[in-house]
């Protein structure tokens, strides 16, 4: 049997690997002081996986290999390429965290770009067996990055319980993909996808539940969400943006692709159990952020909520004639929270520098000793908020354009518990603002002007230019979202 | 073919393991409760897969089994670093972070 090998389908992958290998074995001749260099390295690699990106982009089409199990369509290209500047991104915020710290660099990148590997595969898988690979080469680097410094038992802690709960979710995942093979018969997708349009059996729909119970973890939806804050605190902070990011939009993905190409037929399979995770982030999400006083948490439960925001268009998706404005929201929601969320996070790390603290109150007075740096972080605070003209406000609208499209009772008020929350979502985002420009900074800080390092700067302007240029010229991620809906 | 057995032994294990993930506290028996989760996962595919004489699930499997021995290597090495830190298996005492 040939299998069908098309070479420039799979270069960004081939690229990929390439660079872990050469970062693994380069970080054994360079001395301590050259280990910047296998930072260098593996962004070399990330930004030359991005060429067969755009040459295949060009290229158009749909290349089909191993019996459509793994496809690459511009589907595809649009998360490949958001992963890889999210890579991009959370390795110029590593850089200096870790090149401060006595820890050892290579082994960072290795691990780093591992889970970037399978968030590539996972893009283009269509079965459920490379679906399965994939997410847990997303997985397994990032249960030792969150256990980073070792010896910190909060960072082991951060560790242990993103495992454990990681664990047992892939197991509940695998179990309800075992059934969804033993009704179906089939682990590809589009075969699943014939199949459940006719069979009628009530074990499916457990089947589904199960499935998607598991990819909820890795999203960290309520109720399945209670690992992601203390993850989140206790692991590096550059970490914590990678996670809050890319393995989490990675998760989405894994969703979205088995929900559109496998599901779809069987709205009863995933819609209510997505309704329900949608509406209980949404809620509990925003409401524990108002009660938070430390910043990466606060960050954490902005992060569920604005999961349960990305999870409405799934929820309402089969209704009406939704699908394909629920797969453009879906696509262009992810994309911008990547980008405002790394951004804040690239301020909250670089000012950590400063104060060594993560607490709220320790943003008090930044506007006065520090105005850029307030004025960056107020601007990616009023994005997760949804405040025009930044680009969060494009990512709420085209969240509730498929809301509005679905028309059903249910949709509806979906969407009226998303406008409520995303109200309660402004106060906790403005409290960090008003902290910044309304308060003096504490007795004895050092108020002199933040010096941050070039590469953490330019991973701010690579943020904040996307908030800024989506925001106010839209079209620009439209035009991503109407291609990979394939319109 | 009879597939009941299996699909009813398998859930049954299946059970087991949570249970045992959410009751024991010491890290390494957690772990082996996990094993037992995708264990009874792996019964489920390879039952189907006899039954249907559908190759893929037995395939499924075996990535399964693979994945699963590197996800409990990564496990163990984080339950070492908490003994060492904490001088203690017993995951009751990692609550430094509250939820």
């Amino acid at each position: 049997m040939n299998p069908g090998w098309d070479f420039h389908a799979i270069a960004p992958v081939i690229i990929i690997t390439a660079t872990i290998v050469a970062v693994l074995i380069a970080d054994f001749f360079f001395e301590y002081r050259g280990r910047f260099r296998t930072q260098q390295i593996a962004s070399l690699g990330v930004l030359a996986a991005m060429i067969p990106i755009i040459t295949l982009a060009v290229d158009g089409g749909t290349r089909e290999m191993f019996n459509g199990g793994f496809v690459v369509d511009p589907y595809s290209l649009v998360f490949q390429g958001f992963f890889l500047a999210a890579a991009y991104i959370s390795m110029l915020l590593s850089v200096d965290y870790i090149g401060d710290g006595d820890y050892y660099q290579g082994e960072f990148y290795v691990l780093l770009l591992t889970s970037v590997l399978g968030m590539l595969v996972m893009s283009s898988a269509r079965d459920l067996i490379s679906i399965f690979v994939a997410l847990e080469t997303i997985s397994i680097p990032t249960f030792v990055l969150a256990g980073w410094r070792k010896h910190d038992p909060k960072s082991n802690e951060a560790a242990i319980k993103y495992y454990l709960i990681g664990v047992m979710s892939s197991a509940v995942m695998l179990y309800g993909m075992s059934l969804v093979f033993g009704l179906t018969g089939s682990t590809l997708l589009s075969e699943i996808a014939d199949k459940v349009r006719t069979l009628d059996s009530p074990l499916l729909i457990v089947a589904g539940f199960l499935t998607i119970a598991g990819f909820a973890f890795k999203v960290s939806a309520v109720p399945f969400h209670f690992w992601a804050p203390d993850t989140y605190e206790g692991a590096p902070t550059p970490v914590t943006a990678f996670l809050s990011v890319a393995s989490k939009v990675g998760g989405f993905v894994a969703l979205l692709s088995v929900v559109w190409f496998g599901f779809s037929p069987n709205s009863a399979m995933f819609q209510p159990v997505l309704w329900g995770l949608a509406a209980a982030s949404l809620i509990l999400g925003n409401l524990v952020a108002l009660r938070q006083t430390n910043i990466v948490r606060m960050l954490a439960y902005s992060s569920i909520a604005q999961g349960g925001f990305i999870l409405v268009p799934f929820a309402v998706a089969s209704d009406g004639g939704a699908w394909t404005s629920s797969i453009q929201s879906v696509v262009i929601y992810t994309l911008i929270y990547g980008a405002m969320n790394l951004g804040a996070f690239a301020i909250v790390i670089a000012l950590a520098r400063r104060t060594r603290s993560a607490e709220i109150t320790s943003f008090a007075g930044l506007g006065q000793y520090a105005p850029g740096m307030a004025i960056v972080m107020s601007m990616f605070l009023f994005s997760l908020a949804g405040v025009p003209p930044f680009a969060g406000w494009f990512a709420k609208f085209t969240m509730f354009r498929a809301a509005l499209d679905a028309n059903t009772p249910a949709a509806t008020v979906l969407a009226a518990l998303a406008a409520v929350s995303s109200v309660i979502a402004f106060f906790y985002y403005a409290r960090v603002a008003r902290e910044m420009w309304f308060h003096q900074p504490p007795e004895g800080a050092d108020v002199h002007p933040i010096r941050t390092p070039v590469a953490l700067n330019a991973a701010v302007v690579i943020c904040a230019a996307i908030v800024i240029a989506v925001g106010v010229y839209p079209q620009l991620f439209a035009r991503l979202g109407d291609l990979a809906a394939g319109g | 073919m009879i597939l009941n057995q299996f699909l009813i032994l398998a859930a049954v294990l299946f059970c087991i393991g949570v249970y045992g993930v959410l009751a024991r506290r010491n890290g390494v028996l957690v772990l082996m409760s996990v094993e037992l989760m995708l264990n009874a996962v792996n019964i489920n595919l390879i039952a189907f897969s006899a039954y249907l004489r559908e190759t893929a699930g037995e395939v499924f499997a075996l990535f399964v089994i693979t994945i699963a021995a590197a996800e409990v290597g990564v496990g163990l090495a984080i339950v070492l670093l908490i003994y060492r830190n904490l001088h203690s298996p017993d995951l009751d005492h990692v609550e430094q972070l509250k939820g």
